[in-house]
């Protein structure tokens, strides 16, 4: 038995049944009618538990079993789902994700700390439980004593099963000549436990004539109660696990696994459900309920409705079967809405569409030299495959933002009660997709942000009073598609930045000399800049001066920017944006001499012909000026310019300019290639693509070019002041 | 055999184990065909010192070849070995003779 791959599972599922215990605990102090969340609450809890028996964690088990039976009591009405209950609940959430954690870092023994948090929790969990129903009332450190006892004792909710495990056991008929009697085997059960029932199976024993007396025909239904984990009672049997059939049900199981186990034995279905009912692991009322509705459920197939009809078949083999059937076909249809798949699959897809791109534009290139009409064509047909391929393989990796902004509202929740503020999340464009990986490396910058917007952007209830704001502070996460990026917006409607401390911070720091004029961009740049923070008091959550150049070199790593804009009294957004993905790209190819550059085609606003004053860096596109940049300068291209030049008009961030070039040649997808470290350090290229005729182009980073285009402009703007003011002078 | 009432008897002795399961299953055998007139087979388990799994399928096999005679198996004076087996099974119910507990389990 591979149980390790299953321990896999059970850890993914729980981590994500954890996460939707998360969101419905944060959703469920606002909502109108919460049942359902309580509900989602409770069966993340259950669903886990149940789960964590089969794999023998005790630990999960015991604590988790204490959260149910709070949550079941929650469930009934009992006790009221208040905001410091919903506290202890994510506390706990967070603790049964640290066990599982601890399993899935196979450590067999927990923290000290960990250890002592759960007791902790598990104090105040029983507290909740003693308080309202008055019966689990403990001492506080018998309860702390207790608290790691793994305690069933609970009186079953609706629908579940019977308190002991269940064992159905048969023995092969070599069991006796192989000199073990199954006799021995129950006696050791016992010491571990305490047998509740057994039902001895007499069917498979034959009459006297017919018996071969060393042949077992023994089978045993046995009641078992232990606080043993299922290896522990599976072992009991090692010796002869070949020989013999055993199946286990754990304590709690739903009645659907009873009807199953009784679909998997070959004896009689009525007489094992009579065996289960006599061994106590379910009622008779139970086994009943549960064969109806799942029969209701269920429009009964004909032919089961007419053998039944005519007795040859007993109708709860008919309804147990049809219930099996049912679980089948619904575990099915969940599988087929989704698939698992390795990242590293798509990884390899992705690469292998990028080969198929590179390939099918030399051949494409090839075509076109032969003039071969009816080989071009083809091409053409081919060419449109491929990038669909390409954009159903990208398609793939994306997924939305909306998971990563969920993941906030708890970092809000919890932020704001450290920080005492009373800060609301708002959330939109969470269907916005994008690339996984970027989804995943933008976590931590993000969380950055959210955070500094909380501790420094939002500012103190009183302050708010002050200034006419509503008490409750808000953070907004926003995110929308421009132009081939992703844009996230962080806002907070706090105080704003303050430009004078900022300027004053970083002339102390040596960043700026003193009396330049800057603009309010670059001044609210200066806070990227690294060891700069302008908070007063360094709190545990910001302030410490890492963190913004931190978030700004992790968002350039994904080729990405990110800016600011404040208005003082009213609020800070920082912008974040983000090519889409990381791999493939539409691309506009134009020529500088004889090399090839690269534009994604997103950021492509139009070309128009190439008209300059000389020695200008702007042209007049349509009675407004455009600045551009002559890429043959910038990369220092040996060719004479050609007679007639281009400019390729490009859009970033809302700022235009033109790259001037020589020749323009058109659309081509683009696979980009990360440049090696050696080239890391050069500004404006974001990367490397291979072209159809194995020649090596060179992609353009066109935020850094934007960048550098308004540095020189703005350069040139200081510099005429400087001068217009010397010759005021 | 001694007719006792309606019934015949039989004593076991000894093991009612797995060493002894083929020569047991023999004497069973022919103590249920050697059945005439009677109603029925009592065996006595008085003198029965260890019991194991093919003990109890022995003396299963027997009542319902018996039954299936139209003859009753009665089970008599269990011996502990034989009543910490029926215990820890939950046999009694299964055969149905009433069982006399020792006074004072040794």
């Amino acid at each position: 038995m591979n149980l390790d791959l299953a321990l896999q599972t059970f850890i993914v599922e729980g981590r994500e049944l954890l996460d939707e215990m998360e969101a419905a605990l944060l959703r469920v102090a606002d909502e109108a009618e919460p049942a359902e969340s309580i509900n989602a609450i409770f069966r993340a809890a259950h669903t886990i538990k149940g789960s964590a028996g089969l794999f023998g964690l005790d630990g999960v088990v015991a604590f988790t079993h204490v959260v149910e039976s709070l949550l079941d009591e929650v469930r009934e009405g009992a006790i009221v789902l208040s905001e410091p209950l919903i506290e202890l609940l994510l506390a706990c959430s967070d603790h049964i994700g640290t066990l599982i954690d601890a399993v899935d870092a196979g450590q067999p023994a927990l923290d000290p700390q960990v250890e002592e948090a759960g007791a902790a929790l598990l104090v105040r969990l029983r507290d909740h439980l003693a308080a309202k129903t008055g019966t689990l009332a403990l001492p506080a450190s018998a309860a702390g004593e207790a608290a790691f006892e793994p305690a069933f004792e609970r009186s079953a909710a609706a629908g579940d099963g019977a308190e002991h495990w269940h064992l159905s056991l048969r023995f092969g008929p070599d069991v006796l000549r192989n000199g073990m009697d199954p006799l021995s085997f129950i006696r050791y059960l016992a010491t571990l436990g305490s047998i509740e029932r057994i039902v001895t199976l007499h069917d498979a024993v034959p009459a006297l004539e017919l018996l071969d007396p060393e042949a077992c025909c023994l089978g045993f239904e046995i009641a078992f109660k232990s606080t043993a984990d299922k290896a522990t009672i599976e072992n009991v049997f090692e010796f002869v696990i070949d020989d013999c059939k055993l199946r286990i049900v754990p304590p709690y199981s739903r009645i659907a696994e009873y009807i199953d186990l009784i679909g998997q034995l070959s004896e009689e279905p009525s007489r094992l459900g009579d065996i289960l009912v006599r061994c106590g692991s379910v009622t008779a009322h139970e086994l009943d309920a549960a064969l109806r509705t799942q029969q209701q459920a269920q429009p009964a197939p004909l032919i089961g409705c007419i053998l039944a009809g005519q007795g040859t078949v007993a109708p709860q083999v008919v309804e147990a079967a049809l219930a099996k059937q049912k679980q089948v076909k619904d575990v099915k249809a969940q599988e087929s809405q989704s698939v698992r798949v390795d990242a590293d699959k798509l990884d390899r897809l992705i690469n292998l569409v990028g080969e198929l791109i590179i390939a099918a534009a030399g051949a494409n290139l090839i075509a076109r030299r032969l003039r071969n009409v009816e080989l071009q064509e083809c091409n053409s047909t081919l060419s449109d495959l491929v990038e669909e391929v390409r954009d159903s393989a990208l398609q793939l990796r994306m997924v939305k933002i909306g998971a990563t902004f969920g993941r906030f509202k708890r970092v809000v929740h919890d932020v704001a009660r450290e920080l005492g503020k009373d800060v609301e999340l708002h959330v939109s464009g969470e269907d916005t997709e994008l690339d996984k990986t970027v989804v995943e490396k933008i976590g931590d910058p993000l969380m950055h942000l959210v955070r500094n917007a909380m501790d420094h952007g939002i500012d103190a209830p009183d302050v708010r009073a002050a200034r006419g704001k509503p008490a409750q502070g808000t953070v907004a996460l926003n995110a929308y598609h421009d132009s081939g990026s992703i844009v996230i917006e962080v806002s907070d409607d706090g105080g704003g930045l303050n430009r004078e401390k900022i300027l004053a911070k970083a002339v102390e720091r040596g960043l700026v000399e003193a009396g330049r004029n800057l603009s309010d961009a670059e001044i609210y740049g200066l806070i990227f800049e690294p060891g700069f923070s302008t908070a007063d008091q360094v709190t545990n959550l910001s302030g410490r001066g890492v963190g913004m150049d931190v978030v700004k070199r992790n968002i350039t790593a994904l080729r990405g920017s990110v800016a600011i804009t404040s208005e003082p009294g009213h609020g800070t957004t920082v912008t974040v944006r983000l090519p889409l993905t990381l791999a493939i790209i539409n691309g506009f190819q134009v020529g500088v001499g004889k090399s090839v550059f690269v534009v994604p085609l997103d950021m492509v606003d139009e070309c128009v012909e190439f008209s300059a004053e000389p020695g200008h860096d702007y042209t007049d596109l349509r009675g407004q000026a455009l600045p551009f940049i002559r890429l043959r300068e910038l990369f220092e291209v040996a060719d004479a310019a050609s007679a007639r030049q281009n400019i390729v008009v490009v859009k970033h961030a809302g700022q235009r300019f033109g790259l001037v070039v020589d020749t323009l040649m058109g659309e081509a997808q683009t696979v980009i290639k990360p440049l090696s470290k050696m080239f890391a350090q050069v500004k404006g290229i974001s990367g490397s693509s291979i072209l159809g005729s194995g020649d090596v182009a060179l992609i353009l980073d066109v935020p850094s070019l934007v960048q550098q285009a308004i540095d020189s402009t703005s350069q040139h703007a200081v510099d005429w002041s400087a001068r217009r003011a010397a010759l005021a002078n | 055999m001694n007719a006792s009432g309606l019934a015949s008897s039989m004593d076991i002795e000894g093991e009612l184990t797995i060493y002894r399961a083929a020569e047991l299953r023999a004497s069973l055998q022919a103590a249920l065909a050697g059945l005439t007139g009677v109603d029925g087979l009592e065996l006595n388990l008085a003198a029965v010192t260890d019991m194991d799994s093919a003990g109890v399928q022995l003396l299963m096999a027997t009542k319902q070849s018996a039954r299936a005679a139209g003859r009753e198996l009665r089970l008599v004076g269990h011996s502990p070995a034989v009543l910490e087996v029926f215990e820890t099974l939950d046999l009694a119910a299964h055969f149905g003779d009433s069982l006399l507990m020792p006074a004072a389990p040794r």
